[in-house]
């Protein structure tokens, strides 16, 4: 039992609202497809291919209207890519969603329209290469607060999130795509589906005593809801989604549910864990006491000559140097 | 000792003003809130919530968009009995201390009132500052750390960052605030609003190597004088944010204010956060290549 101040948080609740662990689905959606679509188009499969480039184009054309949308001051969106900036992943991501989105939508117009052929040439592998970051950026963002459950969670974040934009690309494709042409979405599909689950539980095992929110309340739920939808999910996609069409489109849903809801309970968990000061304090306080980490406060004084004069504030007015 | 960032003073170069800071002493503090006052007028910061919490003389609770200065209040009362934690001398001194009509805080009946006004670190690794995309948060001449507000998009990543919990975005206005350490005052060779505003000298504010010496001999003061758990708390290099602009000297454990005890800046991390980020990403190409390649098309 740690001691708190009346209770009250240590951290502030993140300020994000609903668009962003609804970007973090849309994103890796569109990142993972772009991926999809490239390769399947390197392999011949051109049915694959063009049904993917759209699910990139229409998961990545919503995804700055969501960012926007949740900026305290939209208009000055522009601002994002007023620098570069490496220690903040959120201006990287600001880049990589730039290049993806203009890549993307190049590659997809000509996966259509056959237009801009040279251009494509260019676009489709710089769409696949800026789509692998573009997935797992996101997990790099939120690790990189001081929100306890996401920054411990720091070298297996990435993981969840890659494996769920997989399994949302594969899922939306295999239900976009006669079954005949989809086999690799599939494939990709029930893969990830595994690589999630084993990511996600190697999260959650790794975080230890961080990890309690995703044990409770909407961290808890949604980790739940994730979990139903994608074994359901990858299960009907195993047996059925070769062979009908209405089982791989109820099965891409369902998968699709899935990842974003495994986003939904990682950002849930966030706001738990920056809300509740335990989460805080605890593990601080029990680092500081097994000798790990100093800590910031010390008792012993590096002077050992008490001087009144200097110390005591009554005799020590505030001067100022340089006035 | 280093005070030095990681861009201050070097980019300011011959601009670059000795580094400010406050020592916030809270063994002097007597909870007028005229620091609060002070700030709010100074700064038109808006009205915040208007009523009582119950939580002592605490109306304000904690820092945030529209209240840079926090005072807490702390209502600690010693139990008649050996307490759990103590260690038997001290359980036996507390005794004999109770038998004679005696306690051990000033108060006389086992009572005391901690009280200590918080603000913000203007930490030497501030993690606002690095996460910051738009560049809206930036470390000034004084090495104080300050948000441009025709800059600041209202992205909230700072808000995320901060591991004390000190800036937030102001709802009816989308961007985030915070204590500036009175920039405007410190351009005129002025001290801030709250130290100004001070009675007691709780507050401090000058150069923070001065600071940081004169600290010292007040803790050495107060632990002779028998106050063994006064510490001071975000006065070296070696904690998680490389010291503080705004340190404070404390009579109990930082948590018990409200403070994080061992807060890091997340920045620490970030290669190790950027390693497994592109792990992931090469992993997640790789899993691409193996679907579509493996496999009949």
């Amino acid at each position: 039992m740690s001691e708190s101040y009346h209770g009250q948080p240590i951290l502030k609740e993140p300020t994000w609202t609903w668009e962003i662990p609804t970007y973090f689905f849309t994103g890796g959606t569109a990142g993972a497809s772009a991926g999809l679509a490239y390769l399947s188009g390197l392999r011949g499969n051109e049915m694959l291919a063009r049904r993917a480039w759209a699910v990139s184009m229409g998961a990545i054309a919503v995804s700055p209207a969501f960012l926007i949308s949740d900026l305290g001051r939209p208009a000055r969106f522009l601002n994002m890519l007023r620098m570069f900036k490496v220690t903040s992943p959120m201006s990287v991501g600001s880049w990589i969603l730039t290049g993806s989105a203009s890549a993307t939508a190049l590659a997809a117009v000509n996966a259509w329209t056959g237009r801009f052929p040279r251009a494509a040439g260019v676009a489709r592998p710089a769409a696949a290469l800026f789509g692998l970051p573009l997935s797992t950026y996101t997990a790099a963002l939120i690790a990189n607060t001081a929100v306890p459950v996401w920054h411990e969670a720091r070298a297996t974040i990435p993981f969840v999130f890659a494996s769920g934009a997989a399994l949302s690309a594969g899922a939306a494709t295999a239900a976009l795509t006669p079954p005949a042409s989809a086999a690799p979405a599939r494939r990709l599909a029930v893969g990830a589906a595994l690589a999630e689950g084993i990511a996600n539980e190697l999260m959650h095992d790794r975080l230890g005593e961080h990890g309690e929110p995703y044990k409770t309340g909407a961290g808890s739920r949604f980790s739940h809801v994730s979990r139903a939808c994608t074994v359901v999910g990858a299960a009907v996609m195993l047996r059925r989604g070769a062979a009908s069409r209405p089982a791989a489109i109820a099965a891409g849903a369902l998968l699709c549910a899935g990842a974003l809801s495994a986003r939904w309970s990682i950002y849930k968990a966030g706001f738990q864990s920056a809300w509740d000061p335990k989460y805080v304090v605890g593990p601080q306080r029990a680092m500081v006491a097994r000798g790990e980490r100093a800590g910031a406060a010390r008792r012993r004084s590096s002077v050992s000559a008490v001087r009144a004069d200097k110390g005591s504030p009554a005799t020590a007015p505030v001067e100022l140097s340089g006035s | 000792m280093s005070l030095e960032t990681i861009a201050w003073p070097a980019s300011y170069g011959e601009d670059a003003k000795p580094r400010k800071g406050f020592f916030t002493d809270t063994s002097v503090c007597i909870g007028c809130k005229a620091c609060q006052v002070a700030c709010k007028e100074w700064n038109h910061v808006p009205m915040s919530m208007y009523g009582f919490t119950g939580k002592s003389y605490d109306n304000t609770t904690q820092l945030g968009a529209d209240n840079w200065r926090h005072v807490a209040f702390i209502e600690q009362k010693l139990p008649v009995d050996a307490d759990a934690g103590a260690s038997l001398v001290q359980a036996a001194e507390r005794g004999a201390a109770l038998d004679a009509g005696l306690a051990t805080y000033q108060e006389g009946d086992g009572f005391r009132w901690l009280m200590a006004s918080d603000v913000c670190k203007h930490c030497t690794d501030a993690a606002c500052l690095d996460v910051c995309p738009t560049g809206a948060l930036f470390r000034t001449e004084f090495g104080t750390v300050v948000v441009q507000e025709d800059v600041c998009n209202g992205c909230g990543y700072c808000v995320s960052a901060c591991p004390f919990g000190v800036i937030d975005r102001r709802e009816d206005d989308g961007r985030v605030w915070k204590c500036t350490l009175c920039y405007d005052r410190l351009k005129d060779d002025k001290e801030p609003a709250c130290a100004q505003a001070c009675p007691t000298n709780s507050i401090q504010f000058g150069d923070l190597a001065e600071l940081r010496e004169r600290a010292e001999h007040r803790l050495a003061q107060l632990q002779r004088a028998g106050l063994e758990d006064a510490q001071l708390y975000l006065a070296d290099e070696g904690d998680g944010v490389g010291g503080a602009g705004a340190f404070f000297l404390l009579l109990d454990d930082p948590e018990v204010y409200g403070l994080p005890p061992d807060p890091v800046d997340t920045r620490r991390d970030l290669g190790s956060i950027w390693a497994a980020a592109g792990a992931a990403a090469v992993a997640l190409g790789a899993g691409l290549a193996a679907a579509v390649f493996g496999g009949a098309r």
